[in-house]
């Protein structure tokens, strides 16, 4: 009787433990779905996987950062999902319209009509730019970027050596450069 | 250093992920080396232009219940309580499950009672202007736009200050009412996050309380009291960056 009710507190407090520790981080787990498989489905559906997957091993938690924690399951749900049954899918070319990230709702500026109209531009560019880019280089761009993680948390998401991270980062941006080159000679302004 | 090296390292320069001497050299290097310094430039204003432009994707709200609905949900902490106490030849396990409630709180709740309700108050305030969209009744980055707007509101004018150059841009300010008083919220951004900085006078003697922190369904709080204010900052941020955050703020509070 006494062990039965200690499992369900364990239970309890596991479940509690989880959602203070780790839901959280379900914005930063969506975004880096989101930019891994580039559609709102299969985002969707890596993260709830991954998030229940984290759930079930959350005895393996150790009390560390639950954002890289979580991050790196969902990188792994990802790869796992589309290596195994759809091949190359999350680095094949992207150009396709219905992509598009018009739909989407970004955070406009304040402003008059003019300054937002050009920044919904660059809003375009550099996600567009950003979704071009090899899987390798746009995950390690994200985690740096948007989610502000170190390089070392970058390197235990992505499970590479320090130095990988840095030069996947090097030569992501440096590609994210030439695909905006020809953009930004046409505005004839910065970025 | 050569340029070659210099160059390799620029990213991770950037990044502010390079030791102390390493940057130093390469700093040396920039301020002689105009190619280098253009490359340093470019790179920093990419960074730059993908931490504003790039699309954040917040979770949709219909998945997010979604997940929370299919994690397993534990029996109520109320119904235990209620089955064990009533049924006596049970209390043993009662006794073992009360014991383990009041561990598995304490292990969340460190502060005392009175701070604790009052946290309560701040993260139901927080959220509520994340929901509502009332997030403020003074938008601007201005703390000169925003410290005046207090002045016939409140009875006393909070401490304004802008953090951007932290990486706390201010956003605005409302009015909320905490603890049975008019409060002064004080509402920061930073990256995707929102922080709220509760203000009012200090009631008791203590003008000045060390910081105290507590995390509670997801949100963390840091409290203290400083030259007469106590402050309550809240938001879904790391506790580490809501550490920084206060720091930053004390140096602008010292006069810095």
């Amino acid at each position: 009787m006494h062990s039965h009710t200690l499992i369900k507190m364990t239970e309890q407090t596991k479940n509690q433990r989880f959602k203070e520790m780790v839901l959280p981080h379900l914005n930063a787990a969506y975004n880096l779905a989101r930019w891994l498989t580039r559609n709102d489905q299969d985002a969707e559906d890596v993260t709830q996987e991954a998030t229940l997957r984290a759930f079930k091993f959350f005895d393996s938690f150790r009390g560390e950062q639950g954002r890289a924690w979580l991050l790196g399951i969902v990188r792994n749900t990802c790869y796992t999902k589309f290596q195994k049954n759809r091949g190359q899918e999350l680095n094949t070319p992207f150009d396709d319209e219905s992509h598009s990230l018009e739909s989407q709702n970004p955070d406009m500026p304040h402003g008059n009509p003019e300054s937002i109209l050009s920044r919904h531009e660059d809003f375009k560019q550099l996600n567009g730019a950003l979704e071009r880019l090899p899987v390798e280089f746009r995950e390690a761009v994200v985690l740096k970027d948007l989610e502000d993680l170190s390089y070392k948390e970058i390197a235990d998401v992505t499970a590479v050596p320090l130095g990988t991270v840095m030069s996947r980062l090097a030569r992501g941006r440096k590609l994210l450069r030439v695909y905006l080159a020809p953009m930004k000679q046409r505005d004839g302004d910065g970025m | 250093m050569e340029c070659k090296d210099s160059l390799e390292l620029l990213p991770a320069h950037v990044d502010r992920e390079l030791g102390l001497p390493e940057a130093m050299e390469i700093e040396r290097h920039l301020q002689t080396c105009p190619r280098c310094q253009a490359e340093y430039a470019e790179q920093l204003a990419l960074r730059a232009a993908i931490r504003r432009d790039v699309t954040y994707f917040n979770v949709p709200s219909h998945l997010a219940s979604r997940i929370q609905a299919a994690l397993p949900s534990p029996p109520l902490r109320a119904s235990l309580f209620a089955k064990h106490i009533w049924n006596r030849s049970d209390m043993g396990a009662a006794l073992v499950s009360i014991i383990a409630v009041a561990w598995s709180v304490s292990l969340y709740l460190a502060l005392p009672s009175a701070d604790d309700r009052f946290a309560d108050e701040v993260i139901s305030s927080h959220v509520r202007s994340l929901l509502t969209s009332h997030g403020v009744d003074v938008a601007s980055s201005d703390r000169h736009a925003v410290k005046p707007w207090f002045n016939g509101k409140l009875d006393f004018s909070p401490p304004v200050y802008d953090l951007t150059t932290e990486g706390f841009s201010l956003v605005g300010g409302r009015l909320d009412y905490l603890d049975h008083r008019p409060v002064a919220a004080l509402v920061y951004r930073h990256r995707q996050h929102i922080i709220d900085l509760f203000v009012a006078p200090v009631t008791g003697d203590r003008k000045n309380v060390p910081p105290r922190s507590l995390s509670r369904q997801g949100y963390h709080i840091i409290h203290w009291a400083h030259g007469g204010m106590t402050f309550w900052a809240v938001s879904d941020v790391e506790p580490a960056q809501l550490g920084k955050f206060r720091e930053m703020l004390l140096v602008y509070l010292n006069g810095g």
